[in-house]
This record gives C-alpha cells, structure tokens and sequence, in this order.
C-alpha cells in the first residue's frame, strides 16, 4: 500500500510518503493506525489523537473501520480547511 | 468545470467565459472567497495552502455531478487555489449558471458548504514569528449536514 500524510502529520511523521506492506486479510485502517503508533517517534505524536486525523482510501473519504487491500492509496491528515 | 491553480483568476473574464454564446442562461450566482486575516493581533504575513491533488479533483468533479443532478444547471464552474497566498487574495470561487434563479441559488451554496468540509485542502498561517494549521470549523460540518451529503 502506498501511505500519505498531509499538513502536520507530514511535519510531525516527518515524511510524505511510503510503501507498508498489508500484513493480513481483514486489516483495518485502525490496524494499520495502531501498527504505525508502534513506530514511536512521530508517529506515535501524530496519531496521538485520533480524533482531529481523517483518512482517505483511493481518494474516497471512510471510517476507520475500512478495511483494506494490497496497492490501496491510503492518505491521513487533519480536518480539511479549504474555501 | 473544475480548475486547481496557484496562479489568480479574473471573476469578470470568468463569468464572461461562461454565459458567452449561451442563450438559456437567465442567471448566474458566485460565490468569491477571499484569504481574510483572523490570527488577532499576531502579523499575518501570508497563508500556505497545501492540498491532495488526486482527491481533490476527484470530490470536485463528483461533487459538480451531484450538483448537476439535484438542480437543472447550465454551466459549472469551481476555482479554488493553492501555495502562498496573501491578505485579500482571492482563494477560492464557484460560479453556477442556469434558466432560473432557485437552482443557482441554491447550487452554489451547496457547493461551497461541501467544499469547506470535503475537499482536501489545509491553510497554514505564517506569521513573523511563528507558523500554525488552521483547525476546522464544526459550524461548516453544520451548514454541509442540511445537505445531507456527509457520511
């Protein structure tokens, strides 16, 4: 899967992009969140309040409960503030 | 039509382009937003704006389909721009055109509402001293909700 962070989850992970292998059938992005805090570092800061980070699957808006599949585009970043 | 730019726009050249050589257009609304400084006293030097650009193409051309579905509309247009932008400048407009008033009324308000609080967009505030993200609004989750668009 190919991960992307926006604004200052970039800032605070300190990259825009990366290449995570789905581990297992029936991965979430929850799981996938929880796997990534294990990091430490800035993505345990990051991801500290999962509250105020939206994620995008393919470009489409989900819920953290989207499961996921090999060679997803997979984007987290905070509530959009456009307009 | 969806158009993602640094660069600025000209509304009068704009509106011009799109109601010429159309004869069933009997009325065009637009919404222009400006970057407005609302740090308080801090000394806003200028705003970043950073965006997805996949997704944000994506959502815009759905989001004018929708549009385009719910009311009966000529023509669509939606600019919204990206990078530095100063005090004043103009960031973002959406115009729509149709034969009566109610649908472009009503169609640019709804695409403006969706825009805030779907399209992936995030302004960063530079100040003298220090940088911030702009958080986001609840009341713009409020005004997307009367269209029942959120999930």
């Amino acid at each position: 899967m190919n991960v992307i962070y926006f604004a200052w989850l970039k800032e605070k992970i300190g990259i825009a992009t990366e290449q995570v292998l789905l581990p297992h059938e029936a991965y979430n992005v929850a799981d996938l969140v929880s796997d990534l805090k294990t990091r430490g570092g800035g993505y345990e800061d990051a991801f500290e309040n999962i509250a105020i980070v939206r994620v995008a699957v393919n470009q489409d808006h989900v819920n953290f409960d989207h499961v996921l599949k090999d060679g997803d585009e997979v984007a987290f970043f905070p509530p959009v503030t456009g307009g | 039509m969806i158009r993602i730019q640094t660069h600025d726009f000209d509304v009068g050249l704009e509106t011009q382009r799109m109601t010429e050589a159309q004869t069933a257009i009997g009325g065009l609304c637009t919404f222009l937003g400006l970057v407005r400084d609302f740090t308080g006293d801090k000394n806003l030097e200028r705003l970043t704006l950073e965006h997805y650009p996949e997704m944000t193409e994506k959502q815009l051309e759905n989001i004018e389909q929708e549009a385009r579905r719910r009311w009966d509309l000529e023509e669509v247009l939606i600019i919204h721009r990206f990078g530095d932008l100063a005090v004043g400048d103009k960031i973002v407009f959406v115009a729509t055109a149709a034969a009566h008033r109610k649908d472009a009324f009503e169609s640019c308000q709804f695409l403006m509402d969706w825009l805030k609080t779907k399209a992936p967009f995030w302004k960063k505030e530079i100040c003298e001293n220090e940088e911030h993200w702009v958080e986001a609004k609840a009341q713009d989750d409020d005004q997307a909700h009367r269209w029942d668009i959120l999930k």
